[in-house]
């Protein structure tokens, strides 16, 4: 393909899938403040947008606000897990998201525990943030002092967490009798409308971080000895990347479940490192092939009635192994030119 | 020590510090593994100071303490008349690690990415500015890959990695070059032209230290030399290091017991 086209297509993708974005997160906040003048008037745009959307498509599915919500998470995660994955791959780090997933359902089960035995309201999500974003700061810990993001570390940690987390839903189960399902295998339908209203402000805060650090995460990524000569404070990116991680993966259970939310931060990015040819083209389509994952992932799972993570997992996947195919192809003929 | 200081130190203009390391009485062991026993040197502005010694005998170690990426158990480091610790301008260094030129096998980065790093310690959180990519270009042409700027890193040969890895340093317009054996792998033409250039570079005036095997090819470039085994066996120019018996007492023949303070 033509150089300049490609680069054009690219950017017409990514000008897409901005747009989308902001429709998705246009959605969340009318929702949210439905009961003023203004908003409430748009919001029923956005309602009779649905409904002609369902009407043209013959489905059932665009009338319904709860749709939104999961729409609005799923390319919100399709956005910000591969752009925080990129960094994280090329970091040789990508076990860490798998880690996190199972600190953070140690952090339902918090959750579930403290609802359960307190009788308080507890925002299961909320518990798992923080105790997610504090298992980042142990791997970090850990990472500095054993010199390596090594395997051994990683992998105690991440059975450890998983460990605890069903020892606690198993002490817990007395108190709340509530199934722990929904979060280990994800689901369009508990996303939550605060679950979206999370999302939208954690991947508002991940795009506009990585977008401030761009270079000094590209740095570190690349070279870390030269950026610490270079006196960039490589510790302080590493924890504000793994932070960054923690929280993505927090967003993104909701739809995928704590076993696969790992695949969108790893396959997106799997796919573009086969074709691109820039660090910056690697970032863009891994945000594309992530997009493309959930949406044809969502298709998948409504059209069928599939589970959405699954279905999104499957997609992506096809989409790498048509990376590879296409990256083959391309190289051969590189090479008889 | 002389140690000259500047008038406005953030405006561009290079402090007039004549001394660029300064490396005083120091000792690094890794748990009860000494590597670096009881050190001194001093690295002037100018200098071509090739850094020798047998395997293993603490050389990247001496490199890392030199640059602040370790922290001595015992004695003092001096860069640009700042304590190691306390020094902050990162843009003076071009640094060439052995394990860089491994990295790009598989992340997709331009060699134009990667010479562009040597302008983030100047432009910090700001956008690059069209200032920056003039002088990005510039140091590509002065290693003469400009042709190769949008290729891969991976999809260069060793000697052309090597020298994107100098226009890097070219790029953050660094006053110290800090090379770890950089031409390992890298065939003997590509190895000749490639220290053709340092050479040219350090006649404009950067001041080079040097990690090299070959120890032929130190004696020639370098006009100084360091040799050490843990501790320092000779330091001074690169006439009186051929005359002496250091490389010898360095490198021994199966013993290490000769001794050789200097």
């Amino acid at each position: 393909m033509n150089g300049t086209l490609r680069v054009r297509l690219e950017l017409a993708c990514m000008a897409i899938i901005s747009v989308l974005a902001v429709v998705m997160i246009g959605f969340v906040v009318l929702y949210w403040l439905q009961s003023f003048p203004y908003a409430s008037t748009l919001y029923e745009q956005y309602r009779l947008g649905g409904r002609l959307l369902d009407a043209v498509l013959g489905t059932n599915v665009f009338r319904h606000p709860f749709m939104w919500q999961s729409m609005a998470t799923g390319v919100l995660i399709g956005i910000v897990a591969p752009l925080v994955g990129t960094y994280l791959v090329h970091r040789e780090m990508a076990l860490i998201g798998e880690t996190l997933a199972h600190t953070a359902f140690a952090g339902v089960a918090v959750g579930f525990l403290v609802g359960g035995v307190t009788g308080w309201d507890t925002p299961l999500l909320i518990s798992a943030l923080v105790v997610g974003i504090a298992g980042a700061l142990g791997v970090q810990w850990l990472a500095e002092r054993t010199d390596t993001y090594g395997d051994v570390p990683i992998a105690i940690m991440l059975t450890g967490s998983f460990a605890v987390g069903t020892l606690i839903i198993s002490y817990g189960r007395g108190f709340t009798g509530i199934s722990i399902e929904s979060y280990l295998f994800g689901s369009l339908a508990v996303v939550t409308v605060e679950g979206a209203r999370m999302m939208t402000i954690l991947s508002i805060v991940v795009v506009g971080v990585v977008a401030y650090t761009y270079k000094q995460l590209l740095f570190i990524t690349f070279d870390e000895q030269a950026a610490r000569v270079a006196r960039l404070n490589v510790n302080a990116y590493n924890t504000l990347l793994i932070v960054m991680t923690a929280v993505v993966v927090v967003g993104a259970m909701q739809v995928l479940g704590v076993i696969l939310v790992a695949a969108m931060l790893v396959i997106p990015v799997a796919a573009a490192t086969q074709i691109a040819a820039s660090f910056r083209e690697t970032l863009y389509l891994s945000i594309i092939f992530g997009q493309l994952s959930i949406v044809g992932g969502f298709a998948v799972s409504i059209g069928w009635s599939m589970p959405a993570g699954g279905s999104i997992v499957v997609v992506a996947i096809a989409f790498y192994l048509a990376a590879i195919a296409a990256s083959g192809r391309s190289s051969t003929a590189l090479s008889t030119h | 020590m002389e140690n000259v200081n500047l008038d406005e130190p953030k405006d561009g203009s290079r402090t007039t510090v004549s001394t660029i390391v300064d490396v005083a009485d120091v000792s690094f062991a890794y748990g009860d593994q000494l590597a670096v026993d009881n050190v001194s040197l001093t690295v002037e502005s100018g200098d071509f100071l090739g850094l020798i010694g047998p395997n293993g005998s603490g050389k990247t170690t001496l490199l890392h303490l030199m640059l602040g990426l370790i922290t001595p158990d015992e004695g003092t480091i001096e860069l640009f008349g700042e304590p190691v610790s306390a020094f902050d301008e990162g843009e003076r260094i071009g640094y060439v690690s052995q394990q860089a030129t491994e990295k790009g096998s598989t992340m997709p980065v331009t060699v134009r990415e990667v010479v562009t790093m040597g302008r983030f310690a100047h432009a910090g959180h700001s956008r690059l500015t069209d200032a920056d990519v003039d002088v990005v270009d510039e140091a590509l042409r002065t290693v003469d890959i400009s042709e190769l700027a949008d290729r891969r890193i991976n999809q260069l040969s060793g000697g052309q990695r090597q020298r994107a890895y100098i226009a890097r340093a070219l790029a953050s317009e660094a006053d110290l070059l800090a090379l770890d054996e950089p031409t390992v792998g890298v065939d003997a033409e590509s190895r000749d032209e490639f220290y053709r250039l340092l050479d040219s570079l350090n006649d404009s005036g950067i001041t080079i230290i040097l990690i090299e095997h070959d120890i032929g090819v130190v004696t020639d470039r370098a006009d100084h030399i360091a040799c050490i085994n843990k501790s320092l066996y000779h330091h001074g120019d690169t006439e009186s290091f051929v005359e002496s018996d250091a490389l010898e007492a360095a490198y021994g023949s199966g013993t290490r017991v000769v001794h050789h303070h200097h």
